[in-house]
């Protein structure tokens, strides 16, 4: 078991910078998800971790142990590739074993490593197959028994269910966490799924342009998030964001007074999870918001709308509960969760007392 | 628009017919002529006639040095070009490029321009001369000298036909997916155990391919034996030349001519069962 710390560790491909000095420190046993869209770094980091690409600038160190020139073998890791990479060539049981094999382990360790491994990731019967014979579920089942056969220090993971199919991914990402869980390894997780990253990780570093936005617990990137880029890509659907002028110490959302943050300028961002707004109650003061798309999704129901001078609103209401007349068009008045207001500036950065 | 059934057999049967008219029945009659004695019997006199001839063991084993030394020798330096090409950035176009000259010359060129290096009035000769290395002129390619013959007949093959080798295995490892090696790295192979526990076993494929091609390849070898050994170097394609065009004997011809064809073919299947990779492994 180790801990990692990254310093200052950025990348150039030429003249793109792929990463810009990022830190990041993750304790020993912790499960870091790496996650945001495509091209943001987080698979270069993830690799430079590994040493499979060299940092520009920058050190890695796993434990108290500088890796930074070190080639990946020597760093004391396990990896599980997007694509699996498990071995065409070798069975199941030789893929499994295949790090011990390269640690001149003996063979009653080995025979017992791979047991303990393909037992936890329910491949026993499958040991003596290749992996052609084998379904993209059963690959990726070995390339993680693969890596838990070593007992690594550090493990990395890239992208390792973006391969399979909807329903198989979330079977095996319930599977992935009983299994890691109970393994208790150091785990950085590299994805752009933002429910896997809330779903299986101890903490999520969220990542865009090569830098890290915020890193928090799944709560408070959900919660708090700390630009509108986190909270415009964490949560399905993402935060509504609303400009609003600032007028006397007061906010004006579309016809409901709400009052100003400390800080806030003459214009301010008001973030707000779809699920944290409500119908107002006759008689009750609200906003207006007028009706476009109505979507069933099973116990909730999306409205898609405009508010607040036409910006586009999305919320959620329980399905089970009372429900507006729903034709396109209709106006609802509606009430924000006065603790669940995130605030931020027009730049796009959470106000210091925003809760 | 609707493709007629036939059109798929009608673009293929110029090929089909060329191959039959042009291989299939010249090889037919071959056999014919190998195995049909003067007088119109069937037997195997004109085999035997073959293995009497007095360069026939020569021959015969000459053309097995060759393969045996210069097959396995490509192979390697071939594997070895690939690899280091794969760590080169800059000038990689360019090394391909030169590398793969000797594809485009004849091998009765090729075999010149070594005449031209290793003769004993050659480029070789004279550089080491000049260098005081060698107080006169050195006759290399002669029966007197049959190991630097052999020597220089293979290493003029190296030169020659590495490059198709070459070729062929950097097309398939430029097919390989990366993560297999990096897997090997991450899970502590150091760069020997990657090149032969996963590269060597993945690349299989375009191994045999490149050995099958080779091997026969070299096996039928002729301009280049005959530009630096002429006489003195015979192998089983020359006498079959020697048998058609001086002894004017047909007969004994095909019968050479068959010779290389069925170890042509042994070479083709062991190759085939040796490195076999089965259809789960792929």
């Amino acid at each position: 078991m180790a801990s990692i710390t990254i310093e200052r560790v950025a990348k150039s491909f030429g003249e793109v910078r792929a990463l810009a000095e990022v830190d990041l420190t993750v304790a020993d046993g912790e499960f870091l998800a790496l996650l945001g869209p495509s091209g943001c770094g987080k698979t270069t980091l993830l690799r430079i971790v590994a040493g499979l690409e060299s940092q520009t600038t920058g050190r890695v160190l796993i434990g108290a142990r500088d890796v930074s020139a070190l080639p990946p073998r020597k760093r004391g890791l396990a990896m599980v590739f997007q694509n699996y990479a498990v071995f065409p060539h070798l069975t199941v049981y030789e893929n499994v074993a295949f790090g011990l094999r390269m640690a001149r382990a003996d063979k009653a360790r080995i025979a017992a490593q791979v047991e303990k491994a393909a037992a936890l990731l329910h491949i026993e019967a499958l040991l003596r197959r290749h992996p052609a014979q084998l379904s993209g579920g059963q690959r990726q089942r070995v390339a993680v028994a693969r890596a838990l056969a070593v007992e690594p220090a550090v493990l990395l993971m890239d992208e390792p269910l973006s391969n399979l199919d909807a329903l198989l991914r979330l079977e095996m990402r319930a599977e992935l966490k009983a299994v890691l869980s109970e393994a208790g390894t150091t785990t950085i997780y590299v994805t752009h799924d933002q429910t896997e990253a809330m779903g299986l990780a101890d903490r999520i570093a969220v990542m865009q342009a090569g830098r890290i936005e915020q890193i928090g617990s799944p709560s408070e990137i959900y919660d708090r998030p700390a630009t509108r880029f986190v909270g415009g890509f964490v949560g399905s659907p993402p935060m509504n964001f609303l400009e609003l002028p600032v007028q006397d110490g007061k906010v004006d959302l579309g016809g409901l007074a709400l009052a100003a943050p400390p800080g806030a300028g003459a214009r301010v961002l008001l973030g707000l999870r779809g699920e944290d707004i409500a119908l107002a109650r006759p008689a009750e003061a609200g906003f207006a918001f007028t009706l476009k798309v109505a979507e069933l999704l099973g116990p909730q129901v999306l409205l898609t709308g405009v508010a607040a001078g036409g910006q586009p609103l999305r919320i959620v209401l329980p399905a089970a509960g009372p429900l507006p007349p729903l034709t396109a068009g209709g106006d609802i008045l509606l009430k924000p969760d006065p603790a669940r207001l995130r605030w931020m500036n027009e730049a796009g950065k959470a106000l210091e007392g925003s809760p | 628009m609707r493709e007629p059934k036939a059109l798929p057999y009608l673009l293929i049967a110029p090929s089909a017919l060329f191959l039959t008219g042009l291989f299939l029945i010249p090889l037919a009659q071959t056999a014919v002529l190998a195995f049909q004695e003067s007088g119109g019997a069937w037997g195997l006199g004109n085999l035997r006639r073959m293995t009497d001839e007095l360069n026939f063991p020569d021959a015969l084993a000459n053309t097995f040095k060759v393969v045996l030394l210069a097959v396995p020798l490509q192979l390697v330096l071939a594997l070895g070009m690939t690899m280091a090409l794969r760590n080169i950035r800059r000038g990689r176009d360019l090394l391909v490029w030169v590398w793969s000259i000797p594809l485009g010359i004849s091998d009765l060129a090729a075999g010149l321009v070594w005449l031209a290096i290793l003769n004993d009035q050659g480029w070789l000769n004279s550089a080491l001369f000049r260098l005081g290395l060698i107080a006169q002129p050195q006759a290399w390619l002669t029966y007197e000298t049959p190991a630097a013959l052999l020597a220089a007949i293979v290493i003029a093959e190296i030169w020659r036909a590495t490059a198709i080798v070459f070729v062929i295995l950097l097309a398939g490892v430029q097919l390989l997916p990366k993560e297999y090696e990096e897997a090997a790295d991450v899970f502590g192979a150091t760069p020997w155990q990657r090149f032969f526990r996963i590269t060597v076993p993945l690349l299989k494929p375009s191994i045999q391919t490149a050995l099958i091609l080779r091997t026969v390849l070299a096996f039928e070898m002729f301009a280049m034996a005959m530009a630096l050994g002429g006489r003195n170097f015979p192998v089983l394609v020359s006498e079959a030349f020697n048998a058609q065009y001086f002894s004017q004997d047909y007969g004994v011809a095909a019968a050479y001519a068959v010779l290389v064809m069925t170890i042509s073919v042994a070479a083709t299947v062991l190759y085939l069962v040796a490195l076999r990779v089965p259809a789960e492994q792929r």
